[in-house]
């Protein structure tokens, strides 16, 4: 499965893993850091080793703000958040599992809760 | 001078303000916003999945109805802008999403990306002017001292946006000049808020928040402005600490400035 899910990764974020030369500036940039057990230049790493399984089963492929920090700052131009993001989608694409649906929203309405709110969360967390 | 609009999904509902002082602003300045009819919404983030291609086709829609119109198209919520820039981005760039875009979109014309899509920020700075605002103002806001909130969508990622110099940006500075008031310099102004991540982790939202908060008041500020509902939010509701500065649309101001708040 593992080999397969790398390709699938790589092909949907578009990203060359081995551009990365280790500096750890997108995440010390991250403004999900400490939300995250892997961080942002983990991904990259352990997408490039194969280590897969373990970022799919991680809640840190839901805690990427998508803030673009990481892409902007990167010297190498490697765009970690794209692959957060395609290993987020390898998860959820598969049948039964979205991480949000539509029956958990009322629990979270407030009155000032902006609609731009919902509708990200719905397309971050559930295809 | 005409564009076409496209206001989105919040600036329907809970961010009302957002959309009607833009409008005003607009008509005062000689601008004519034309909304763009039957637009959809863009869904808040653009997709970063190279092979998302349905997930992007609302924004593809909005871009290709400015392009039949001949007009260029503003936009006004930092989230609107980025999914829209980034879609039109991917229209005239990566060939394979944009020719899947177009097999499903089935258009008399292929769509390549023609639209220029400019932000209602843009729109001040680079057609009416900032001098020309200035020209405008009947109520300049004098003394007041404002924290230009950009959060990360209005600037990120900035090859694509190419609004301003991502990490030391100015637009909103020079648009808070240009209404009479003084910009006060500070670190978080272009650094996350906790996005959307409240619908899935609070204390993240509450977490980022509170340190843009708390260094917008830091540095003296008396009110933070922004232009991204999402961030007004946050910034309202899951910001704490001692120091809890007003939130305001830029719009909200320009409008006040400009002497059609109503």
């Amino acid at each position: 499965m593992s080999k397969f899910d790398k390709e699938q990764i790589l092909r949907t974020s578009g990203v060359n893993v081995l551009k990365c030369m280790r500096c750890g500036k997108c995440s010390a940039t991250c403004p999900s850091y400490d939300e995250m057990e892997y961080h942002p230049h983990q991904f990259v790493y352990m997408v490039e080793k194969g280590e897969i399984d373990k970022l799919m089963n991680s809640p840190s492929i839901y805690k990427c703000l998508s803030c673009f920090a990481c892409v902007e700052r990167c010297p190498r131009g490697v765009e970690p958040a794209k692959v957060v993001e395609a290993v987020r989608l390898q998860v959820i694409r598969k049948q039964g599992a979205n991480h949000m649906t539509p029956d958990d929203i009322p629990a979270l309405l407030d009155d000032d809760l902006p609609q731009q709110a919902i509708v990200t969360a719905m397309r971050k967390y559930s295809k | 001078m005409i564009f076409s609009y496209y206001p989105g999904c919040t600036l329907k509902n809970k961010a009302q303000d957002l959309d009607r002082y833009a409008r005003a602003s607009a008509e005062k300045l000689g601008v004519t916003l034309q909304e763009l009819e039957n637009w959809q919404c863009c869904g808040g983030a653009f997709s970063m999945g190279k092979d998302e291609i349905a997930s992007k086709l609302a924004s593809v829609r909005a871009l290709n109805a400015a392009k039949e119109q001949g007009q260029d198209l503003v936009t006004l919520c930092s989230a609107c802008h980025n999914v829209l820039k980034q879609a039109n981005d991917a229209m005239a760039n990566d060939a394979e999403f944009s020719d899947h875009a177009n097999n499903y979109m089935q258009l008399d014309q292929p769509y390549r990306g023609e639209t220029k899509v400019i932000h209602y920020l843009e729109l001040l700075r680079d057609v009416v002017g900032f001098e020309n605002v200035k020209k405008a103002v009947v109520n300049p806001l004098k003394g007041r001292k404002i924290a230009a909130y950009y959060g990360c969508l209005l600037l990120r990622p900035g090859k694509v946006m190419q609004m301003d110099n991502p990490e030391n940006p100015r637009i909103m500075e020079d648009f808070i000049r240009a209404i009479g008031a003084e910009p006060v310099l500070w670190a978080n102004r272009n650094e996350c808020c906790g996005g959307y991540a409240v619908m899935e982790d609070k204390k993240i939202a509450q977490k980022k928040s509170t340190a843009v908060m708390e260094n917008a008041a830091d540095m003296q500020a008396d009110t933070l402005v922004t232009a991204c509902p999402l961030c007004l939010y946050n910034l309202t509701k899951n910001a704490s600490g001692e120091h809890r500065l007003p939130v305001v649309y830029f719009t909200e101001l320009l409008a006040e400035a400009l002497g059609v708040k109503d």
